[in-house]
């Protein structure tokens, strides 16, 4: 096999996600009152981003085989954190976003620590964090409020040189420092290695568990930068249970869109980039055809079903029936 | 199995003590001091009032859980529980208004919505071979996109059953809420189903290995479609009988009986790979969170507070016996 076709393979999922984003976000602008404008784009990515870290967040756990369920609870307790520290001076602030990004790292830290030294399965073990981050974010804000250092939060909405949107200038910054670093590192490779097969990646020597130890903690990282991102969006704090569980389960949406295999092992955070904005854009053409929003919630189910059905074409090709049961 | 049988009970009892699961022994072995610690705080926590009133509460949860360990025997987990919940009250409640066929056809209604949720659940996991853990989120998000659109995003105002209403709240036995009853007649049925019967032991073969199980002549996929048609029935039944515990269905009524649900399977002892668990620390899971969650409000301990011990109690006594074998 040639390079470039071995490397389409590769990226295959990835192109995918692109090609659906793309026309989505060409049916949503064409049908747009407003049209293509700078300013359509500026909300459609500041929406978009949101997503796009919790998806990323989601995407590294799942490379190990494994599953997040606390990305929305972190997302919202960095939320909250963010609307008391992210205030005041410019130092001030620095300081706040550098506290609120630890503590990311911390929450994601402390969920690789029970899952890979504590032993116990992802799925119940983050479900049982998620309750715990739910409930810090809580009682750091009982009710709705708080603020944030506005000047920060309109650079970083809004646009450079007017027309590109600055938090997708943050989302590229976050991929070139965070994600590519992590993929073509040790501990990256070991991820990976560890989703595909874990018992051949252990007899290779591969540091699996520092690899996903690695994966648990920068997805808590991850899911902090959209927390603040979030923060910087609504100028306020919320612990909303309902929203928190809703970027879970779209960050998971997300991941499948972006051809991430949840068998772990396959994908890249670039591809569930472009799943969740394609997953948002898909679910905001509800608005531009005018139907009734109360529509939304099933339409974003039906679009979440169909696409982990999608998956299940691999079936096809499965020679021997033995390998439906993994 | 009639060979074993033959030993005679007092040949059994300690071989059943000497058998006994360490971590069923240890879940009742926290409810006693839940209990213990209880009774420090106020002296009414021992009374046979209050306990009834626990139980009572506990056996919503335990018909929910019950489906929930069905499902988690096979290796699988069902997160469609807090909309197949919502779904089974909702429509109970919405079949009630159609006179008086729908009144008698309520409960059955509100059950078949969440088998349907449970096949579709059962159809992704065994024919399209999709992870439980996706379909059922997708399932729930559709079964919610649903029950949005159908009540207008508001809860909705049918009322429940007069049936609904004495299975939830009434006494058939003088003493024993008819709530206990029904989680009684369920569990017993789940026993018989888990020990005495192929489709029981298939469950088990299932969680094990299903490789082996498959070429051992047995259809899994029926079987684990039929599981999850299961749980989903049982999650609707439990909604069915909290809207007739608080008379009437609302929408996010079954958010809070997720994580419990799993929380007491797998603080039962049950294996979250499948294959392992019995019903009886099911059981004493349920009682378990229920008296956890029950002292937390007496203690009037806030939301907030409420959800980090939780977890964290969840978190600490599954390191104390769930955890994986060290690998290699």
């Amino acid at each position: 096999m040639k390079d470039w076709r071995y490397w389409l393979a590769e990226q295959r999922g990835t192109l995918l996600a692109l090609g659906i984003f793309i026309v989505m976000f060409v049916i949503y602008t064409s049908n747009h009152p407003a049209g293509f404008t700078a300013n359509v784009v500026q909300t459609a990515s500041n929406k978009g981003v949101l997503l796009a870290f919790v998806a990323m967040a989601q995407t590294l756990v799942v490379l190990t085989a494994g599953i997040d369920l606390s990305v929305g609870m972190i997302f919202l307790l960095t939320n909250c954190l963010a609307s008391w520290l992210v205030v005041g001076s410019p130092t001030q602030t620095a300081f706040g976003v550098i506290a609120v990004l630890l503590v990311g790292l911390l929450c994601g830290a402390i969920n690789g620590a029970i899952v890979i030294y504590g032993r116990l399965q992802p799925i119940v073990a983050t479900i049982a964090t998620g309750a715990v981050y739910y409930g810090i974010g809580l009682l750091l804000r009982p009710s709705p409020g708080g603020s944030v250092n506005e000047d920060l939060a309109d650079a970083l909405t809004g646009r450079v040189f007017g027309v590109v949107p600055a938090s997708l200038v943050v989302l590229l910054a976050v991929v070139l420092v965070i994600w590519v670093p992590f993929s073509r590192s040790v501990l990256g490779r070991a991820a990976y290695a560890a989703g595909s097969s874990e018992t051949a990646a252990y007899m290779s020597g591969v540091p699996i568990r520092r690899g996903k130890f690695a994966a648990y903690a920068l997805a808590g990282l991850l899911a902090a930068i959209g927390g603040l991102f979030l923060t910087f969006f609504t100028y306020t704090g919320e612990a909303a249970y309902a929203s928190g569980n809703a970027y879970t389960l779209f960050s998971i949406a997300a991941v499948v869109l972006g051809g991430v295999s949840l068998f772990g092992g396959k994908g890249s955070a670039i591809g569930a980039i472009f799943g969740a904005l394609a997953f948002r854009t898909i679910g905001d053409l509800l608005f531009v055809f005018d139907f009734d929003p109360l529509w939304q919630p099933l339409f974003q189910g039906v679009i979440l079903l169909v696409a982990v059905s999608l998956g299940a074409f691999a079936l096809f090709r499965v020679r021997n029936r033995l390998e439906w049961f993994l | 199995m009639s060979e074993t049988t033959l030993g005679g009970i007092a040949d059994r009892m300690p071989k059943f003590i000497r058998r006994a699961d360490p971590a069923v022994l240890t879940a009742f072995a926290c409810i006693v001091l839940l209990l213990f610690l209880g009774s420090l705080y106020s002296r009414s926590f021992l009374s046979p009032d209050y306990l009834l009133q626990q139980l009572k509460v506990a056996s919503f949860l335990g018909v929910i859980a019950t489906g929930m360990m069905l499902v988690i025997l096979l290796g699988q987990i069902d997160l469609s529980v807090p909309w197949a919940v919502a779904a089974g009250a909702m429509m109970a409640c919405a079949a009630a208004a159609y006179g008086p066929l729908g009144v008698a056809l309520a409960i059955p209604a509100g059950v078949f919505c969440g088998v349907l949720i449970g096949i579709v659940n059962g159809i992704g996991v065994a024919y399209l071979r999709i992870p439980s853990m996706i379909i059922t989120l997708a399932t729930n998000a559709v079964a919610q996109g649903l029950m949005v659109v159908y009540t207008g995003g508001y809860s909705p105002q049918d009322s429940a059953t007069g049936a609904m209403r004495y299975l939830a709240t009434g006494f058939t036995i003088p003493g024993v809420p008819n709530a206990v009853i029904i989680w009684a007649l369920i569990g017993a049925a789940m026993v018989f189903v888990l020990t005495r019967t192929s489709f029981g032991r298939t469950v088990y073969g299932i969680g094990n290995r299903e490789r082996a199980a498959y070429l051992s002549g047995v259809d899994t996929r029926r079987v684990v479609m039929i599981a999850f048609a299961i749980s989903g029935g049982l999650s609707a039944f439990g909604g069915v009988l909290l809207a007739g515990y608080a008379s009437k269905a609302a929408q996010s009524m079954g958010d809070a009986y997720l994580l419990p649900s799993i929380a007491a399977v797998v603080l039962g002892g049950t294996s979250i790979l499948g294959g392992r668990g019995s019903y009886l620390g099911t059981v004493a899971g349920v009682i378990l969170i229920t008296l956890l969650q029950s002292i937390l409000s007496v203690m009037q301990m806030p939301e907030a507070g409420r959800q980090i011990i939780y977890g964290v109690v969840i978190v600490a006594m599954l390191l104390l016996y769930g955890r994986a074998p060290a690998s290699r």
